[in-house]
């Protein structure tokens, strides 16, 4: 509770008039707390012109992520995204704050695991597609324990 | 205390996270919902956070994990070693959400913020609401928001939307009237208000105050000349006058620990000499994070005191700076100087630590005629590059070569889950 000690500020008030009062009787307070004095090196020399152009370099991390505290990378293991030009060991960019419309790709929770399917709102109820013809649509019912984790946003695939 | 009607009262809200490293867990291990799930200390030694299933299931805080695996293995308990680069960034990012929900935020802990809601005209319960949705759907982390005129109302709020669980999370003192207020009061424990510690609670019931309404009633001067001047104000808080304002920046520490317990035992003094240059490395980047100085270090060192039939030996030694300083290498000189005057062999050494201390503003660094200022300067350049590499590359991508290749002392660590979002060759995996 650090804010029971409301004569700190007087206090503070009292040790600044005191640095102010001479130079040549000077008191302990003003050698606790020196500020300016003798404190730190001029810099000299000739400015440089650029200085006035100095943009910001262009970063990844403003491209890609939206929501800051949202925004998630996970790593894929398996070849179901193929069509979709998601592989094996890709990065993918997954914000949880974005609704998960028909058709969006997603990263869903199935029983406790991680799987990154493209998910499909039917007449039947939510579907979670692979991008693969090996792979059938996974109809989510009751009998799965399922929930959907995140948005991908980006995948980001090393050439 | 009657309120008079129609005076504007002050809201703030205490927003906590629910068994906040046990959730963080299960952000990325969703298979431990439902789950009886507790996180473990440093070194695995005792019990830090625990689910839900766990906390119903018996077992307690604080209690050493050697003494529960039975029951923990009768119950399937999961028990996960200390993952606090993980709880940091989860921590920082939910921090981030809810300073959007008002312009005064206090981040009181690592799962706490106060906010004001003072200036907010939708109706509290429900931006609480909102505020509970919104760190669910973006961290995944269940909060739960207390109400009320004071912080340490709020606090209390906060507790009673946990218990009640038909709050559904949020609970505003606000809302109810002096009367509803008071028969709340009158049911939980004074042990529950914030401030009050354990060793208070036997003084206050030997006057008969046990409830929270029965502090809330107590005379305030008998209360300030009995126990102290916190006291009192704790009692004007509870009567719903907010003493306690909302601290935007946390204030420095004053000291900065740092100290473990060995995974192992051991009777090297190059193990202990290599853990204290490990221990400081870590306490004087903290010191500068706060942008300090420190004018001394504490060195500790002791036996393991549970093992009755080994010859025990424990001391600490304050070793004073010339000057405050910020410098990693001036710290570690002194530590093992420190060290030499301690140390004695033949003992099994458990644990070491360090401790900070004299700690002041950097700015607020008073200079002599004896500084040499080139050589400050360069010392300042060197430990603000090398902090930067280390949190750009990563904690310990460089450090001193004291500190050792291979930390044989090092923590026990057996279940720590991975560092899913700070190092990248540890990201979740999902099944493409």
């Amino acid at each position: 509770m650090a804010n029971f000690n409301p004569d700190l500020s007087s206090q503070r008030r009292r040790q600044a008039h005191s640095a102010l009062l001479s130079l040549t009787h000077p008191n302990k307070s003003m050698f606790e707390r020196q500020r300016a004095l003798l404190r730190k090196a001029v810099p000299a020399g000739f400015p440089s012109p650029a200085d006035d152009y100095v943009e910001r370099r262009l970063s990844l991390d403003e491209h890609l992520i939206q929501h800051r505290e949202s925004t998630f990378f996970m790593r894929v293991a398996g070849h179901s995204m193929r069509d979709l030009g998601i592989f094996d060991g890709d990065l993918l960019v997954v914000d949880r704050s974005v609704p998960a419309a028909h058709g969006c790709v997603v990263v869903a929770v199935i029983d406790g695991e991680f799987t990154v399917k493209q998910l499909l709102h039917t007449p039947q109820g939510k579907v979670l597609r692979a991008a693969h013809p090996d792979y059938p649509d996974v109809a989510v019912t009751a009998e799965y324990d399922f929930s959907i984790w995140g948005v991908v946003q980006w995948n980001v695939h090393r050439v | 205390m009657e309120r008079a009607q129609g005076v504007m009262r002050r809201a703030i809200a205490l927003v906590d996270c629910n068994n906040f490293y046990v959730s963080c867990e299960r952000v990325f291990q969703p298979g431990l919902e439902g789950k009886p799930v507790v996180v473990l200390s440093n070194n695995d030694g005792c019990v830090v956070s625990r689910s839900q299933e766990a906390k119903d299931l018996g077992l307690k805080m604080a209690a050493p994990w050697y003494q529960m695996k039975d029951l923990a293995q009768r119950h399937g308990i999961v028990a996960l070693s200390s993952n606090y680069s993980l709880y940091a960034d989860i921590s920082n990012r939910v921090m981030s959400l809810l300073s959007r929900f008002s312009p005064a935020q206090e981040v009181y802990s690592i799962d706490e913020s106060f906010l004001d809601l003072g200036g907010i005209a939708a109706d509290h319960t429900a931006y609480g609401q909102q505020i509970r949705e919104t760190v669910r759907r973006c961290v995944g982390i269940p909060v739960c928001v207390g109400i009320a005129p004071s912080k340490t109302l709020a606090k209390l709020a906060n507790h009673v939307a946990k218990q009640d669980r038909r709050l559904g999370g949020v609970c505003d003192f606000n809302r109810l009237s002096p009367a509803e207020l008071d028969t709340l009061l009158s049911s939980i424990a004074v042990g529950e208000v914030w401030g009050i510690g354990r060793h208070t609670v036997p003084g206050l019931e030997a006057i008969g105050i046990r409830s929270v309404l029965d502090l809330k009633r107590a005379p305030a001067n008998r209360l300030r000349a009995r126990f102290s001047i916190v006291l009192a104000r704790i009692v004007e808080e509870l009567n719903g006058a907010a003493c306690l304002e909302l601290d935007d920046v946390a204030p420095a520490k004053r000291q900065i620990t740092c100290s473990r317990s060995f995974g192992t035992l051991t009777a090297s003094l190059v193990d202990l000499e290599q853990a204290l240059i490990a221990y400081t490395t870590r306490a004087a980047e903290k010191l500068r994070q706060q942008h300090s100085m420190a004018g001394g270090i504490q060195v500790y060192i002791r036996t393991n005191p549970h093992r009755k039939r080994d010859p025990q030996y424990q001391q600490s030694i304050l070793v004073p700076l010339a000057g405050p300083s910020n410098d990693t290498r001036l710290f570690c000189r002194a530590a093992l100087y420190g060290l030499g005057q301690i140390h004695r062999s033949g003992y099994a050494y458990q644990k070491a630590g360090i401790t900070l201390t004299h700690i002041i503003d950097a700015a607020d660094k008073p200079n002599t005629l004896f500084d040499d200022v080139v050589l400050q300067q360069r010392t300042c350049t060197l430990m603000t590059t090398l902090d930067r590499i280390n949190r750009r590359m990563g904690s310990g991508t460089i450090r001193l070569l004291g500190e050792g290749t291979s930390a044989r002392w090092a923590m026990r660590r057996e279940n720590r889950s991975p560092r899913y979002t700070t190092e990248w060759n540890e990201l979740a995996v999902c099944r493409g």
